[in-house]
């Protein structure tokens, strides 16, 4: 392997690389690949064909569509569904970290709580779950807080805390904890042993270990999944509408609940579904690019997130491999 | 008077398989003892038992008369907290056969992590010592570089740099060339030749009998979990007395 030196010694120049005469050298022929060629007419008459379906329905009513699209309804509806994805996420990825350092633990107790809790809220449908949070009152009438079997603090009825809103945060960010705290578990595995090792060699506790080696380490294979389960989140709030949440598809379904124009409606909510998710998608390119594979020299580099992302565009010239034998 | 690091009766099992076998050791301080032996010998299982990376089944260990991992209270041997543990092993520096160095943090912050977390030194200090400890590996203009960007032989070399930087008053060293090219051994066993000639307290894992022979104050033959033959090095390399540690040198001299 060559050493780091040798790699950035000058190039050789000019003269000694345009050593021979130019011979003639025949042009390289363009096969011709009949499968692509149908491929490609195939895929654009689809394409027309789906063009001129949107266009000629008159039943889609793109009018009606275009008068819904930004009314106060609506949008209103979008900023409570992009609420709901931000607190559900926020509540999910806390306790994903939380469970996922719990599956590692040595002890069988808190390493079987955390299996247990998985278990449960990723073996039960959410709409079951979004539901059961919702009729809470019905199992506990009184909620109170305080020390447990002794005297508590708060108390108040269940119906006036567990509001639709709260209700709906409680059973979307339960249940993501669920699938958080496997990708974060997947995270934690994927970190070589040897770093925890080197770490407490160094006299770091297990807990500092975590926090300044391994976790950020892991942060490379669990950010990506993340990204994932957000834009996944988005399209999950749409479920507490059930519960009369009055999210995006719950604001539509109101309006189409008295016009009977269902399907422009529902085009409308699918129009703004699509925009955040698309929003999100270009978000979560960059912040892979940033932390990808490829670049993990940098993985966690200093400087603001432009810079890194200015950082990671930029090509690099190649540096020597790690020994690998 | 006992020895700097003493080794009583260490029993190690790992299931059913018996990987130290009552292991007696005393290594003097400030020399350098190597261990040799054949792959599955229990010499890096030994290593590890010195910092608690493996704990013992049977037996002690005790560094600087500090029972390592265990404290005596009550004529018994009770096994330290977590945090305990980790004090007791920032004085015990390790260098691992595969680096293990930080792969997110540069060079100089893979050395300034431990002495800034653990021993609360401020960072201008801990990074000035860190340029120090780099001058001393020969890798000045390494500080900003990721371990990525290394060749092995240096980034081992930033490894024993960061294992210095807690001052530590022992050095273990685990197969430290074993993971390098050919060329590069060199230069990592010429850093550790001046490590061992200030004074530091080394026990090496090595396969580099010329090492051993030159350095080495002392030297272990281990098979099958148990110290067949110890002695000077010049004396166990040139004349060993048991058949086993023939045997061995046979096939690696």
């Amino acid at each position: 392997m060559p050493s780091v030196d040798a790699v950035h010694t000058t190039p050789p120049s000019g003269a000694e690389r345009t050593a021979s005469p130019a011979e003639k050298v025949p042009p390289l022929a363009h096969r011709v690949r009949p499968a692509r060629v149908l491929a490609v007419i195939a895929v654009g008459l689809g394409a027309a064909m789906l063009v001129h379906a949107l266009v000629t329905n008159p039943n889609f009513q793109w009018s009606v569509v275009g008068q819904y699209l930004t009314t106060n309804t609506i949008v209103v509806g979008v900023l409570t569904t992009l609420e709901l994805t931000v607190l559900s996420m926020a509540i999910g990825i806390a306790l994903g970290v939380v469970l996922g350092v719990m599956s590692q633990s040595a002890n069988a107790l808190v390493s079987g709580a955390g299996w247990l809790y998985v278990w449960f809220f990723r073996g039960t449908p959410l709409l079951v779950q979004i539901i059961f949070w919702y009729n809470l009152a019905s199992l506990y009438p009184k909620v109170s807080v305080g020390i447990p079997f002794g005297p508590s603090f708060v108390h108040g009825a269940t119906n006036s805390m567990i509001t639709p809103f709260a209700a709906a945060v409680l059973s979307l960010g339960l249940n993501e904890g669920a699938y958080m705290a496997e990708i974060v578990r997947g995270g934690l595995l994927g970190v070589d042993r040897g770093q925890a090792e080197a770490a407490h060699s160094l006299g770091l506790t297990r807990f500092q270990a975590m926090r300044r080696i391994i976790l950020p380490q892991a942060m490379r294979l669990i950010v990506p999944p993340t990204g994932n389960q957000t834009i996944s989140m988005l399209k999950s709030t749409a479920l507490v509408s059930v519960i009369s949440m009055t999210e995006l598809l719950h604001a539509v379904q109101q309006i189409y609940a008295t016009t009977y124009q269902t399907i422009p409606l529902l085009i409308v909510a699918s129009l703004w579904y699509l925009a955040v998710t698309s929003v999100l998608s270009v978000g979560q390119y960059f912040l892979e690019r940033k932390l990808g594979r490829g670049n993990r020299s940098h993985a966690s580099g200093r400087g603001g997130l432009v810079r890194q992302i200015i950082r990671a565009l930029r090509v690099r010239p190649d540096s020597p491999e790690v020994s690998a034998s | 008077m006992s020895a700097f690091v003493e080794i009583r009766g260490v029993d190690k099992n790992y299931g059913f398989a018996k990987v130290l076998h009552g292991v007696d050791l005393d290594v003097a301080r400030s020399s350098v003892t190597c261990i040799i032996g054949p792959s599955g010998s229990g010499k890096t299982t030994l290593l590890r038992c010195i910092n608690q990376l493996e704990l013992l089944d049977k037996g002690y260990v005790r560094v600087d008369g500090c029972y390592i991992g265990y404290k005596l209270r009550g004529g018994k041997l009770h096994q330290l907290s977590g945090r305990e543990a980790a004090r007791e092993r920032a004085d015990i520096g390790m260098v691992f056969q595969r680096f293990n160095l930080f792969p997110h943090k540069t060079v100089l912050d893979n050395i300034i992590e431990a002495p800034v977390l653990v021993r609360g030194v401020s960072k201008a200090e801990a990074r000035e010592r860190a340029h120090r400890l780099l001058d001393r590996v020969n890798l000045r203009d390494k500080a900003d570089a990721y371990p990525s960007q290394l060749s092995g032989g240096q980034q081992q070399r930033v490894a024993i740099a960061r294992a210095l930087a807690m001052e530590p008053k022992l050095m273990l060293f685990d197969e430290p060339t074993s993971a390098l090219d050919p060329e590069l051994v060199g230069d990592v066993l010429d850093v550790m030749r001046d490590l061992a000639a200030t004074g530091m307290t080394m026990i090496v894992v090595t396969h580099e009998m010329g090492f051993a022979r030159e350095v080495a104050d002392h030297l272990v033959f281990m098979s099958d979990g148990v110290i067949v033959e110890q002695g000077h090095p010049r004396e166990v390399l040139a004349a060993p007395k048991q058949d086993r540690t023939r045997a061995f040198l046979s096939k690696v001299l």
